[in-house]
């Protein structure tokens, strides 16, 4: 087993799954020659040639169009949006065409299409390098989607969402690139969709979230640990569909919860796992369910001290945590 | 359509290397669809279905490039008035109006789509939504499929002027040119978005669009199949040979208003739809084949008699047909999955 970056193990699973399967492959702005912005899919154009890591025009609609329609004859793409704040001129075809190809046809036809995008902010991106864009299509029936975390689920949920039958959207988060390492293993495996995952055991509070924030939320834990308050933690890992039995029983361990992402907290993913628990657990909650999300504004401005404002951090968790455990 | 003027002239179908079985064939395709336009028509307004959107002025185009097509391997991404597309690629005209009846064994959709929403994997028909021009970058990604596996099928897709204008066109044309990819991209210009006239759509030619995308454009008479013919049978040439896609508009009239919820006396005058009805193709095209000496006016009675009992029989199948169960709802939201649907 070896360590390393998240961003190494993104691309890992990709060159896996290319290797195992000939009709899996990469299409995007940048991802051949130079190997993507992130370095991302480095090494895949040399590897597989320019139609399996393919430089694409730059229009978003017809990466997510193309990439559908190669997957509606049986090809696996992996189609990357450079940056999830530009993956909005391809939500009709993600929204109207990807997730509803197998109702619609009554089960005739079927979409098989990963679709990466980086989301999140803290890299100095300003309003359109630092969007979560999840919450825009979580509650689309018909998709999946997944958020890593670690890169142990990096590798595993993206090769799971290669060999998925449905459209998955795979949100990464390009903070956590560099920033997160950890044990991944060079062997053939995956990490189930629909599977939460619990990351830490506690006894006074539970925290719920996923990607980023989740980084924050350990660095905390541990730190609360000396503080004599005990942080039981869970990964959704994926959103949609939410895995609601883990959700209630993260809940249940301590009848205290905290919802953390970095999305604004507004019809965010956190609003409906609240709901979750409200419906099924109200009369077991020894506390009001709380939240720490982004701010409802429209997107992340550049300017350092606003930045910083705007983002989640070590601090700001543990302050959350610390509130719930006392209420 | 000029027919041979003397025996030792061959004529245009033939020319094309159509036969006369084959050019009669097209016939019998291009009026099956406008019979069937007029069944639904009736249907709709007997209040037995409750919605229908008509193709009648465009069968002659659709029919003829089905025919030009390799029908036992090509990818077809037809749109909503595309019937006499759809009969020609091997849906009944029973598959039809089991959609028009919105009932369990509507083949495209299993009673979930509006009609009109083609869909058949087996006669790769690939599945269809509302927003328009969407299936443009389908096409492309399914001809970039085959360009991958060097497969020798291409992809053929069609839409409206109006829909010309939505960047999935653009889009989807400038991704195929790039890499010259076998696909056909046949605007049927019926000179009508819903209300809005071709001139308030386009300040140009769509055909000649072609020419930012590196590839060859072509504005065909749509009423003529046969010059249709030759186009799109051509325009496969092409792709198969690795040349990369053609553009095609082909021009037409929109006989009918847009759909049964429409009143096209809001926007045009009755003299105007008049004076093109006199150019509809499928009159035409049978004056062609009587002055070709290869059909008569006793054929056509017969055949549109033969037309009606097969309607006949299809709208008394499709009416008495069962509709999907209430479960149904909730079926093929994803894949079935060991663990279960999610």
């Amino acid at each position: 087993m070896a360590k390393m970056e998240y961003i190494d193990a993104i691309r890992l699973a990709m060159k896996e799954e290319m290797e195992r399967d000939d009709e899996v492959f990469v299409l995007g702005e940048d991802v051949g020659v130079k190997g993507g912005v992130f370095t991302t899919t480095k090494g895949l154009y040399e590897q597989f040639g320019e139609y399996r890591a393919l430089d694409t025009p730059l229009a978003e609609s017809a990466i997510a169009g193309v990439a559908i329609g190669a997957a509606m004859v049986g090809m696996k793409p992996i189609a990357e949006m450079q940056y999830s704040d530009f993956m909005y001129p391809a939500t009709n075809q993600i929204i109207s065409e990807a997730a509803k190809i197998r109702y619609r046809s009554n089960n005739d036809w079927s979409c098989p299409v990963v679709i990466r995008a980086p989301i999140g902010g803290g890299i100095f991106g300003g309003l359109y390098h630092s969007q979560c864009a999840e919450s825009v299509f979580f509650g689309t029936p018909g998709l999946k989607i997944v958020a890593p975390y670690t890169p142990y689920d990096a590798k595993g949920l993206l090769k799971a969402a290669v060999r998925d039958p449905d459209p998955v959207l795979f949100f990464e988060n390009k903070k956590c690139y560099r920033m997160v390492s950890g044990e991944v293993p060079d062997t053939d495996y995956i990490v189930p969709i629909g599977k939460a995952n619990v990351l830490r055991e506690g006894t006074d509070i539970t925290v719920i979230g996923y990607s980023l924030p989740l980084h924050f939320v350990m660095e905390a834990a541990e730190e609360l640990e000396q503080e004599g308050i005990s942080a039981h933690i869970l990964d959704l890992r994926t959103l949609q569909p939410l895995d609601k039995t883990a959700i209630l029983e993260a809940v249940q361990k301590t009848g205290k919860v905290l919802i953390v992402h970095e999305d604004n907290k507004t019809g965010g993913v956190g609003a409906e796992v609240s709901a979750i628990i409200a419906e099924e657990l109200l009369f077991e909650l020894d506390a009001p369910i709380m939240r720490l999300c982004g701010p409802d504004v429209p997107a992340m401005p550049i300017s350092p001290p606003l930045e910083r404002e705007y983002m989640l951090n070590k601090d700001k968790v543990k302050e959350a945590m610390k509130q719930l455990a006392l209420f | 359509m000029t027919p041979k003027s003397s025996t030792t002239e061959v004529s245009r179908h033939v020319q094309l290397g159509l036969s006369d079985e084959q050019a009669i064939d097209m016939y019998r395709m291009i009026l099956m669809a406008r019979k069937y336009d007029e069944r639904a028509m009736l249907l709709q307004r007997s209040g037995k279905i409750s919605f229908h959107v008509s193709g009648i002025g465009q069968e002659t185009a659709q029919v003829a490039a089905a025919f030009a097509l390799d029908r036992e391997r090509d990818y077809y991404l037809p749109y909503y008035r595309d019937y006499g597309f759809v009969l020609s690629v091997g849906l009944t005209v029973k598959d039809l109006l089991l959609a028009n009846f919105a009932k369990a064994e509507d083949v495209s959709s299993g009673g979930r789509q509006m009609p009109g929403h083609f869909g058949s994997k087996q006669h790769r028909i690939v599945t269809a939504s509302s927003p328009v021009t969407t299936q443009v970058p389908h096409a492309v990604g399914i001809a970039l499929a085959a360009k991958m596996r060097k497969q020798d099928n291409v992809s053929f897709v069609t839409f409206g002027e109006g829909s010309s204008n939505q960047g999935d066109f653009h889009e989807g044309c400038n991704f195929a040119g790039v890499h010259k990819l076998p696909v056909i991209i046949m605007c049927e210009n019926n000179q009508y978005a819903i209300s809005v006239p071709f001139a308030k759509q386009s300040a140009g030619r769509i055909a000649d669009r072609a020419l930012g995308y590196g590839f060859p454009g072509y504005r065909v008479d749509g009423t003529d199949p046969l010059e249709v013919y030759r186009v799109v049978k051509e325009a496969r040439e092409r792709a198969v040979a690795g040349e990369g896609p053609t553009l095609i508009e082909a021009m037409m009239y929109r006989l009918s208003p847009h759909s049964t919820s429409d009143n096209d006396m809001a926007y045009r005058t009755k003299e105007e739809v008049e004076e093109y009805r006199k150019q509809d193709g499928l009159p035409k095209f049978k004056q062609y084949l009587i002055d070709c000496g290869i059909w008569s006016e006793e054929q056509d009675e017969a055949l549109i008699k033969e037309l009606t009992a097969e309607l006949n029989e299809a709208t008394r199948y499709a009416e008495q047909a069962p509709y999907p169960h209430p479960s149904e709802t909730y079926t093929h939201v994803y894949a079935k999955t060991e663990e279960g649907a999610f």
